[in-house]
């Protein structure tokens, strides 16, 4: 098992290396910063002066070696816009992104795995055939149109819901959380149903099929045979075994609810990285776009080796067959 | 006293697209206590959903849809899913074939076997788990304490098998359905499996249902035969008349089938034609098509009749001299 995590986590080290260049070169090749920052009619004495003081002048080796240096220190520059430290900038909003991502998250697993394995069990009832049916609602209609709705609905028609903001926040862990008082956390359902939507409907989906595939499985009949009662066959034998795929597909998608929530963030004006990222790629502010992109890599690589553990976990052909090797 | 096992004109069916399989059509058994029956026949025939039929285990779109299967004079068939599960691995347990496929995969042998115990008993886990210990020590797996910490992949398939028997053998059932448990197994592994069932049945007095289709196999070991073709049965009696003067055509070829060892560089004896398929039966005797012995009486279908003592035969033309010597299976 140790050795699996070491190696694991070298893993884990090399991808954000690799993505650390990729990053880098990128933001590089989108243009001068200098053109939106500076004002248009500055003398050009001013402006190598400015393209100075940004670190901008020296060749791309040297500004990429800094760059590396100074991220291991934990500094990925000052914002250009803000004058400030690009991650305080970002960290401050992560929070508000978090916390979205992780209600939808239990949202989305909470009612997806129930409703899919339902749906597996019960292929032809009505109740399996309406959930499929919603599913495919779930995640063909566009993001943003199934926010506009629910605020149309919730928000606007009924008034039982914020349409926007972040409403009353409290400190939590050190962090402005919404969902422990009740006008934070009805700001916090509508935009969180919006980002689970479509990744129940994923999960859904994924659960009905494995649990139709693994019921028709001999050990689940053997199970039955040896006289255990329905519940325990559903609830043991056949849940342990639709989690590990279902485990995979949550890890990949927490990093991209992390990552991406921009749209819903837009919709239902969520204080959080999304917005945040739009406006920095809008003013060129590089060290912000490539701070945020590198937390966003550290926050997916992170999650996929948590969940590479947990799947090992639940596995135990895993973890095993990994140690020998 | 009642026979242990008693079937009445059983069906068993499944509706399909294209119609009614009737996989299983008037079948009638009985087994005594701790007798072994042989349940032989090819792919298809209904052995196998004879097997679930008794258990209540037989999955959508099959069902049964009529007859009678009384187990100690209880009928289970009226009975119920509720009467069912009461039986369910207490006083009838049962093998199946693909030992890499009957344990779950992603739990501990331990925890397998001690929900069984559970199941049926109310004790505690410390209890349970005693009891798993002395089943697998039962079923001649060494250092058990050690094998219930593992998962079923750390086992081989002759183990794997030993550990389902021993699942199977954890509440002392009055009957056990074993559903070609040495199929997929090695020849070696399969003789000891084979030689261990017979002794663990006998001690403890458990009848035993043996679904296979190698009669090579069973021979050595059921006390009875029951021949199956097409969801019935069409020859039945004790082993060793069966094997040494098969009546009915189908069970004659069968044994003829089986390799001889004097029999170096001729071609194998088969039976020709296939196994007509559940939804597109022929009229008459199911097997007419295919029988050497067919002919204008064999069109209304023969019942199953008594031709001898203990001897039941589905045919009108039934061969009654005895195999010759060389071709009988040792």
């Amino acid at each position: 098992m140790i050795v699996y995590l070491i190696r694991r986590f070298g893993q884990s080290v090399l991808s954000i290396a690799a993505m650390a260049v990729l990053v880098f070169l990128g933001v590089y090749a989108i243009g001068n910063p200098i053109d939106v920052l500076i004002n248009p009619e500055a003398t050009q004495a001013e402006i190598a002066a400015t393209t100075a003081r940004l670190g901008l002048d020296r060749p791309l080796y040297e500004q990429f070696g800094i760059f590396v240096w100074n991220a291991l220190h934990g500094d990925l520059g000052n914002s250009f816009v803000y004058g400030r430290p690009a991650v305080d900038i970002i960290l401050d909003r992560l929070p508000a992104t978090m916390e979205l991502a992780f209600v939808a998250l239990i949202l989305s697993v909470g009612l997806g795995v129930p409703l899919g394995v339902w749906a597996g069990l019960r292929p032809d009832s009505i109740a399996g055939r309406t959930i499929m049916g919603g599913s495919i609602l779930g995640f063909s209609l566009p993001n943003f149109w199934q926010g506009m709705l629910l605020i149309l609905i919730f928000a606007v028609l009924l008034g039982w819901l914020p349409a926007g903001g972040r409403g009353e926040t409290t400190e939590f862990l050190g962090m402005r959380v919404s969902f422990l008082t009740l006008d934070g956390l009805s700001h916090l359902i509508l935009p969180a149903i919006n980002l689970a939507l479509f990744k129940m409907s994923l999960i859904i989906r994924l659960a009905r099929a494995n649990t139709r595939e693994v019921c028709l499985q001999d050990y689940v009949k053997f199970a039955r045979a040896k006289g255990l009662s329905g519940r325990r066959v559903v609830l043991v034998h056949i849940l342990k075994n639709i989690m590990i795929p279902v485990v995979t597909i949550i890890g990949l998608e927490l990093g991209s609810m992390v990552a991406f929530a921009i749209v819903t963030e837009t919709v239902f004006a969520w204080p959080g990285m999304g917005k945040l990222l739009i406006d920095s790629i809008n003013l060129l502010d590089r060290p912000v776009i490539v701070a945020y992109l590198m937390l966003t890599v550290l926050i997916i690589v992170t999650i996929n080796f948590v969940v590479d553990v947990i799947y090992s976990l639940l596995d135990p052909r895993i973890g095993l067959s990994e140690m020998k090797g | 006293m009642t026979k242990l096992l008693e079937i009445h004109d059983l069906q068993t069916q499944f509706h399909t697209r294209d119609g009614i399989a009737k996989a299983v059509d008037g079948l009638s058994l009985s087994l005594d206590r701790g007798e072994i029956l042989g349940l032989v026949g090819e792919s298809g025939s209904g052995k196998s959903v004879t097997g679930f039929s008794i258990l209540g285990l037989v999955d959508p779109p099959g069902r049964v849809a009529g007859g009678r299967i009384l187990f100690d004079g209880e009928d289970l068939v009226a009975g119920g899913e509720k009467a069912m599960k009461k039986l369910r691995g207490k006083r009838i347990a049962m093998i199946f074939q693909d030992p890499m496929m009957t344990l779950n995969p992603v739990l501990r042998i331990d925890t397998q076997m001690v929900e069984t115990v559970q199941a049926h008993a109310d004790v505690s886990r410390k209890a349970a788990l005693a009891r798993a210990r002395d089943a697998l020590v039962r079923v001649g797996i060494s250092s058990p304490d050690e094998r219930l910490q593992a998962y079923p992949h750390q086992f081989s398939g002759g183990m794997r098998q030993r550990v389902a028997i021993a699942i199977a053998l954890l509440h002392e059932p009055d009957l056990i359905i074993a559903d070609e448990p040495t199929t997929a197994l090695d020849v070696t592994i399969q003789a000891q499996i084979l030689s261990e069932m017979q002794a663990l049945c006998a001690q403890s007095g458990t009848a035993l249902i043996w679904i296979t289709h190698d009669l090579a196999v069973v021979s050595g070991l059921a006390d009875r035969l029951a021949v199956m073709y097409a969801g019935r049965i069409i020859e039945e009696g004790t082993t060793a008349g069966i094997i040494s003067k098969p009546m009915h055509p189908y069970t004659k070829g069968l044994i003829e089938s089986v390799p001889q060892g004097k029999e170096h560089g001729t071609l194998l004896r088969q039976i020709k034609g296939m196994t007509p398929s559940l939804l597109k039966l022929p009229e008459g005797c199911k097997f007419a098509p295919r029988c050497p012995r067919a002919d204008a009486a064999c069109k209304p279908e023969p019942p199953l009749e008594e031709r001898e003592t203990g001897r039941r035969v589905r045919c009108v033309h039934p061969h009654t001299e005895p195999l010759a010597e060389e071709a009988a299976p040792t």
